[in-house]
């Protein structure tokens, strides 16, 4: 077995995406762990009512934790200037503007550009549909980061979803711990490969057809 | 005109039946309005919530009640967001098992189509056509209509009997004046609400608010509850209630499942 890369640098290859002036949402799982790498000047939104707010505390710093400043996965964040906060209604007001890179987790992500981000479980009466479906609909630019296969082994990137769609023909970008790949007209191209593996090695991985970039490159953090 | 109260005398109004929709994210959850209205006799409930986060129950015994502590005395959820996890609780079991009985409905929006309705209630519209899940879970049984050649679903407003709200800080008029990302849904569910109760740390009168700082004017607040101070949802006892939200996360961490990613 070849030696994948871990989520933190998933989390830092899509961070680079980000660019100081860029507004920005970041989903749970992996897309999280995105906060403690981008740029500075990386204006990060949390969809729970906050423009820009700063770095998270550590749950040992307690004493120092404003506990009116809280972001949507229920972390403490710092003061930053320039931050605003604003109610719910804003709030999806700016998620659906097309202002904002939203870099999402994903379960299946297919060469279209359509995504799935949850799933309607065996016993599960609901779906766990959250702020993704507005996310996914409105940004500027539709970043994935997820791993590349199940725990199973299952690829994860596929021709068509099998599973219920949250949004289709959003994706921009797919960053795994694999590649990373970019929807486009012609179809899904592999621009970047994960160091150690080759371009063949990572069409084996996936259940999507992959147009392999005449610059295919390993990928850089 | 006094709208100055307890929550017991507050939420006694709400009958069986009722619709009652209610902020759960962030600093803005009121926390204590919720365990007065748990503890009510009303039943046959319909909850209309941006969140349903199920605790389990050991958790539950410290930190206060969670959206599933009233699950007995409803007969609907619609939810922004919900984790329904088997086996994570009695309770949760019982939802479940209720749902495929079909004695609980359990509805699915997103988190924009939730704050949507609540607007479209608040301004009595009869409905609206919104491009948000087109192609996906969402449009099962909704119409679609096709607008300057986009497709759209037809969502119809709320307008719940009872909404229930948090503030920092109201003035004894009901004018009330939030802080950080506490602002949340309750604007709007004050908005859109037919009956509008507000849980706050402090009372203060009309001349100590600054007009220009007044999220929700007072006209839809029908009554306002202060906080007790030895109540853990209070301000001076709040970060006991971060402290054991904190472990509480440290546990979850811990049994850490499921495969979605939200």
């Amino acid at each position: 077995m070849k030696d994948r890369l871990t989520e933190e640098l998933v989390a830092m290859r899509a961070a680079k995406e980000l660019k100081p002036g860029d507004y920005c949402n970041l989903g749970f799982g992996i897309p999280e762990l995105c906060a403690s790498c981008v740029a500075d000047g990386v204006v990060v939104q949390s969809e729970v009512g906050v423009l820009g707010y700063g770095p998270l505390y550590d749950d040992d710093e307690v004493d120092q934790m404003n506990p009116d400043y809280i972001d949507a996965g229920v972390h403490f964040f710092r003061y930053l200037p320039g931050m605003s906060f604003f109610d719910l209604q804003v709030s999806f007001a700016m998620i659906r503007s097309g202002r904002l890179i939203s870099i999402l987790g994903g379960l299946q992500v297919s060469e279209k550009g359509d995504i799935a981000v949850h799933n309607k479980g065996e016993e599960k009466i609901s779906y766990r549909i959250g702020g993704s479906v507005d996310l996914a609909w409105g940004a500027k630019r539709l970043i994935v980061a997820m791993l590349h296969n199940t725990k199973a082994g299952v690829p994860k990137v596929v021709r068509d979803l099998t599973i219920p769609a949250t949004a289709r023909g959003c994706v921009d970008l797919i960053i795994t711990d694999l590649a990373v790949m970019e929807v486009t007209g012609k179809g899904l191209v592999l621009k970047e490969v994960a160091p150690g593996w080759t371009p063949e090695e990572v069409i084996a991985e996936t259940d999507a057809g992959l147009i392999v970039a005449a610059d295919v490159r390993e990928m850089e953090f | 005109m006094d709208k100055v109260t307890t929550a017991t005398e507050a939420i006694s109004m709400v009958q069986d039946g009722a619709l009652v929709a209610i902020n759960f994210w962030g600093p803005g959850s009121p926390k204590y309005l919720w365990q007065a209205l748990v503890d009510h006799t009303a039943k046959d409930l319909s909850i209309y919530t941006n969140n349903f986060w199920a605790m389990p129950d050991d958790i539950k015994a410290i930190v206060g009640p969670d959206v599933t502590s009233i699950a007995d005395k409803t007969i609907r959820y619609i939810t922004g967001f919900a984790d329904v996890k088997p086996g994570s609780s009695a309770t949760c079991d019982k939802i479940i098992q209720r749902v495929h009985e079909g004695s609980l409905k359990f509805e699915s929006l997103s988190h924009g189509i939730f704050m949507d309705k609540l607007y479209a209630g608040a301004m009595r519209l009869g409905g609206f056509y919104s491009p948000i899940g087109v192609g996906t879970v969402i449009e099962e049984g909704k119409e679609k209509r096709v607008i300057n050649g986009a497709e759209y679903l037809f969502e119809s407003p709320i307008i719940p009997d009872v909404g229930l709200v948090k503030a920092t800080t109201a003035d004894t008029l009901g004018n009330l004046v939030y802080t950080g990302t506490a602002r949340g849904a309750n604007p709007v569910i004050a908005m859109a609400s037919k009956y509008t109760i507000a849980e706050v740390f402090d009372i203060v009168k009309p001349e100590e608010l600054d007009p220009e700082r007044i999220g929700t004017p007072g006209i839809f607040i029908d009554k306002i509850v202060k906080i007790p101070e030895d109540d853990l949802q209070s301000r001076q006892r709040r970060m006991e209630l971060v402290k054991l939200r904190i472990e509480y996360a440290k546990a979850l961490e811990e049994q850490k499942s499921q495969g979605d990613a939200t």
